[in-house]
């Protein structure tokens, strides 16, 4: 459990943050929480030869109420995501997601910006924010900029960060009134990583279905939407009928990994039984 | 005077808290040594490859690399193998296990070359750069396939992959079989499990080359017998050498093991004269620290038509893995008498075959052998209840031995101490609330529930008290089974008890302080318990096969009967009466009709010390030493009873209660009792839910961290509920007390797949793959539905 040999530079600030991914380029590594990253080094299965600590950018640790949106720092521990009454009112699936991390040691270190950047297919928030559709900040070379969720998780744990970028926030929209919502995690114990999650929205008008979001988790190589589901639910009665039909959807364009925990059969099987009890529990 | 009171029965703040709380406490791997070298092993990453050569150039060349020594560099340094003390039988096939191999690596991590550096981080960067060329060659991980013709062979030159066959026979057990009306049999895997201590394994060997001269820091069970053994794998005399487990991190078996390292640690710092530490990583820890389990189990009832038990018959294949190590092929056996259960019956017959295959050695693992046997009878009664149209209680109740408190045959073979099977089965069925779980399990069964109720019943029988030595050497192991303690006082009556058994977690201190408090009334605090030294406890066999109460708890309870009856003689002198005259209670001698008249053994302690007045030819001091031999195990007992909610959808299952009743004799602590209880169950839950050695086909272990060898965390087990049943004297030793650190292991793995099946009992399913992990429930749901599940 030793890393190999590396060097060690302290971000001052989020401008000398991205200036230090500048200087080292490919070879340097983000250190923010480290709760993925340390880990893989510690196997050995990352071996980068520069880490810029960005844990001292305090700045970076916020949740705001930035009008039609909330805006999530990416410095932001899991556990404070969890306990927001700010996303609990606005958002509510988030902090739930949040709160399905690992254990409370490690919702204490993880943030979302670390979560978000490793693209973890099998991590809970990343499908929350694909879910809400959120907007992701990102300081590069070239300035600022934002990247949709649905654009952001380009592979398995790729992303669409550059080498010299820094993730600096998440913007999550206020979801309207009357919105259910629901995170479903199916895992053999508490600390794992999901076998299937399954994160709903569900916006009724009327007793029907407006608009409804469905994303899995570790499903694919990426968090994924499931368009599928989704569009068989538009406009149907916010059913148990109708979800049980629209879950049977849930496979389609989904590409499982099998595993000592679950064969991707198994998991195939799972996606169209919890996205079931997702919306049902959305609606409940 | 005031008579002290008893603190057996009492749960007194644990002596070994303080330090654990605080984090003081120093393991193997806190403590460093002037001039200290780290040791990493380059182990194989292939599961049978020929070492065709190994490189270390490039690692030699390194910051901070001493050496690299390979298994040919070492092989005439040896003085033997590693020792395996239990040659079972006569056609036992026991190939040479060198502690690091000299010509084919023979499962994922055996050992090939260590490398010597002053860090840990430059030992570890350097062993990546030992350049190793395997040849890979074939690889057998199934037993079935390692027994069939042309399978390839783990030893070439042994000719077989079997390690040898032993069978136990009782009766006329085929024609019990041909006679019987009823006759069930099924098969059962027992998957191969991972001890998984909180600490690994770690090693510091501290050499004084100018008096050829060794300590070896362990974190090991064994401290005693890892001494001798070092004699044989090293050449050094155990007069040079000292063994100290510090702080243990837990065991559960794994580190009841002569390993490698032990030796490696020890010879590399002789040819160095440094002292070298080694720690094992965890993903190394599941890859060289022994296995437990694996076991294919044809279990076989034979009875009549009311399901009355009239034969047994079990053919179990073991995993031996790729070498044998202290106890691989005799762990089976220390199950062998118990496939009996609790049940009579006319005939017995437990055979066993040992199988080499090409993965990581199997040996004991907590019960050893005896949750496979409990697993097996508890499995197939109730295949004989579904067979006879019986439920489980009334098939149980049916077959159950009958009360007894004085020693009685089982159809095992053994003669069992003291029991109440039925006394446990009732208290266990009111603490679970039965008859309410059954009426749930019926309402949700009309109303077709997603989510269905299981109950599931273990009443099991176990032997431990690890062992008579008379017993140990008519099963061919090479060492005997007593235990060792010295009680010493000091002048002002303070106690030392020096004992032979080994802690590594079970709070021998508090233990053995109550047992010395009451015998001595001498306060609690004012005891201290010295163990894990081969210079300060010489003479024990450690800690295993729970016996350090049942046999070392009782080598500390006569010595100190023995300086009560030293005291008794100084006692009467003083008081000038004989020694008949004394009454004895709690640390006071008091004159018979003249109670006033009185002496305290702390007193005694000072006057034996000053020796101005002893009896004639007494010598001075106050020490006395017990060496105690059994001459039968004890046999805890109980009912367990697991309720489970299964989710017939998903196949996921949720413990809803757990109650485990264990007649352990007489308690001493029942807190720590209560934790062994605990511990024990959920480990036994995690066989029957989560935990799997998993290996490819071509040897890899693909469960090789904790991320996928699922061992559940406080947040997915239940709490306990827990009684004591009669609490039956045993009749084996005067205190009455049997083993405990085994019985929640052994018991609870069949009652939980029980409850799973018997959930899943009106699908038709009557049986379900261990773990009963969400996809194996879901799977075998599906096999018998369809493919629904609802």
């Amino acid at each position: 459990m030793i890393p190999a040999a590396f060097d060690y530079e302290v971000a001052e600030s989020t401008d000398h943050a991205v200036q230090l991914l500048g200087e080292h380029g490919d070879d340097a590594k983000l250190l923010a929480g480290g709760h993925s990253l340390l880990p893989l080094m510690k196997l050995r299965l990352a071996r980068p030869s520069v880490l810029i600590d960005i844990g001292g950018l305090s700045d970076l640790a916020y949740i705001k109420d930035a009008g039609d949106h909330v805006e999530i720092g990416a410095l932001t521990r899991m556990c404070d995501i969890a306990a927001s009454d700010l996303l609990r009112r606005h958002c509510g699936l988030i902090a739930e997601a949040a709160g399905q991390v690992g254990d409370p040691q490690v919702r204490h270190r993880a943030t979302i910006g670390g979560s978000l950047a490793h693209g973890d297919p099998a991590s809970d928030p990343p499908v929350a924010l694909l879910t809400v559709d959120a907007e992701l900040v990102v300081r590069g070379p070239g300035g600022e900029r934002t990247v949709p969720a649905s654009g952001f998780f380009t592979n398995f744990f790729e992303t669409a960060l550059g080498p010299q970028d820094l993730l600096t926030s998440v913007r999550v929209p206020k979801l309207a009134a009357g919105t259910g919502w629901s995170y479903q995690k199916f895992h053999r114990r508490a600390i794992d990583w999901a076998i299937v999650g399954v994160a709903a929205l569900v916006e009724r008008d009327d007793g029907t279905v407006k608009r409804a979001a469905v994303g899995l988790t570790n499903m694919a190589t990426t968090p994924l939407r499931s368009a599928g589901v989704e569009s068989a639910l538009a406009g149907r009665p916010a059913s148990a009928e109708a979800f049980a039909e629209a879950a049977a959807h849930a496979p389609e364009g989904t590409n499982p990994p099998s595993d000592t925990n679950a064969s991707a059969e198994y998991r195939t099987a799972l996606s169209s039984i919890l996205v079931r009890r997702a919306l049902e529990a959305a609606v409940a | 005077m005031a008579v002290a009171e008893r603190t057996i029965g009492t749960s007194p703040p644990r002596k070994e808290d303080p330090e654990l709380i605080t984090g003081q406490a120093r393991y193997t791997d806190d403590l460093t040594m002037p001039g200290m070298l780290h040791m990493v092993v380059v182990r194989s990453p292939f599961a049978h490859a020929r070492i065709k050569g190994v490189d270390a150039s490039k690692a030699l060349a390194m910051d901070g690399v001493v050496a690299v020594y390979t298994g040919a560099d070492l092989a005439a340094d040896w003085a033997g193998p590693l020792l395996m003390a239990w040659a079972v039988s006569e056609d036992l096939k026991n190939p040479p296990h060198w502690p690091l191999t000299k010509d084919e690596a023979r499962h994922q991590g055996d050992g090939v070359a260590v490398v010597l550096a002053t860090s840990r981080a430059a030992a570890k960067d350097a062993a990546e750069a030992v350049e190793v060329d395997y040849e890979p060659l074939p690889v057998v991980v199934d037993m079935e396939a390692a027994l069939a013709d042309g399978a390839p062979l783990v030893h070439e030159d042994q000719g077989t992959n079997k390690a040898y066959t032993w069978s136990l026979k009782n009766g006329d057990v085929d024609a019990v079989f041909a006679a019987a009306p009823v006759v069930v049999k099924e098969r059962y895997v027992i998957q191969r499990a991972i001890p998984t201590a909180i600490e690994t394994r770690a090693v510091i060997a501290d050499p004084s080359p100018a008096m050829g001269e060794y300590t070896l820091w362990s974190a090991t069970q064994i401290p005693h017998i890892v001494r001798v053994a070092m004699v044989v794998a090293t050449g050094i005399p155990e007069s040079k050498l000292r063994v100290i487990a510090p702080r243990v991190g837990g065991g559960f078996g794994s580190k009841l093991q002569v390993y490698a390292e032990e030796a490696l640690c020890l010879l590399v710092a002789k040819k160095l004269g440094r002292p070298v530490k080694w720690v094992e990583e965890r993903s190394e820890n599941y890859l060289a620290t022994h296995h437990g389990r694996d076991q294919i189990q044809v279990a076989e009832l034979a009875a009549d038509e009311q399901g009355k038990i009239r034969g047994f018959r079990f053919n179990i294949m073991v995993n031996m893995g790729a070498y044998l190590m202290i106890i691989t092929p005799g762990t089976p056996l220390l199950g062998a008498f118990v496939y009996c259960g609790c049940y009579g019956g006319d005939a017995y017959e437990v055979n066993f075959t040992g199988v080499f295959t090409n993965t990581t050695p199997t040996d004991a693992y907590r019960g050893a052998g005896r949750p496979e046997a409990t697993y097996a009878i508890e499995r197939i009664i109730e295949a004989l209840a579904r067979k006879v149209g019986k439920d489980p209680v009334e098939i149980r109740r049916l077959n159950f031995l009958p009360a007894f408190t004085e020693p009685t045959p089982m159809p095992g073979g053994l003669s069992i101490d003291s029991g109440n099977y039925d006394a446990t089965l009732d208290q266990a069925l009111e603490l679970a609330g039965y008859d309410q779980l059954r009426k749930e399990q019926q309402v949700r069964r009309e109303r077709g529930d997603t989510k269905q109720i299981g109950i599931g019943l273990s009443t099991y029988l176990e032997m431990c008290g690890l062992a008579p030595s008379r017993v140990l050497k008519a099963l061919n192991y090479a060492a005997g089974g007593w235990d060792a303690a010295t009680i010493r006082l000091s002048p002002t009556g303070k106690v030392q008890v020096i004992a032979g058994t080994s802690p590594h977690g079970q709070g021998h201190a508090t233990t053995f302080a109550q047992i010395v408090a009451d015998d001595l009334g001498i306060p609690f605090d004012d005891i201290e318990v010295i163990t894990g030294d081969t210079t300060l406890a010489p003479l024990g066999m450690d800690t295993y096969g729970s016996r350090s109460i049942a046999i070392g708890g009782v080598a500390v309870h006569r010595a100190a009967m023995k300086i009560v009856e030293k005291t008794r003689r100084i006692a009467a002198h003083e008081l000038e009466v004989s020694d008949e005259d004394l009454d004895y209670a709690s640390g006071t001698f008091s004159v018979k009709g003249a109670p006033d008249r009185a002496k305290t053994v702390p007193g005694l302690a000072w006057s034996a010390w000053t020796a101005h007045d002893l009896p004639d030819g007494m010598e001075p001091g106050l020490e006395e030493t017990a060496v105690y031999d059994a001459a039968n195990f004890v046999f805890p007992y109980g009912a367990h009873i697991c309720a489970v909610e299964v989710d017939t959808e998903t196949g996921q299952v949720d413990i809803l209660k757990y109650v485990a009743v264990d007649d352990v004799g007489v308690v001493i602590n029942p807190q720590i009792v209560d934790g062994q209880v605990a511990g024990g169950v959920i480990q036994g839950i995690a066989e029957a839910l989560f935990e799997e050695a998993v290996y490819s086909d071509d040897g890899q272990l693909l469960t090789a961290s904790l991320t996928n060898y699922e061992v559940p965390a406080a947040s997915d087990v239940p709490s306990i509920v827990i009684g004591r049943g009669p609490e039956l004297p045993s009749t084996t030793n005067e205190l009455g007390v049997k083993g405990v650190g085994e019985t929640g292991t052994i018991a609870s793995p069949p009652a939980v797949i029980n409850a799973v099946i018997d959930a899943l009992s009106h699908l038709g399913v009557t049986d379900v793959p261990r773990p009963a992990s969400p996809e194996n429930v879901w799977r075998t749901i599906r096999s018998t539905r369809g493919g629904d599940g609802r």
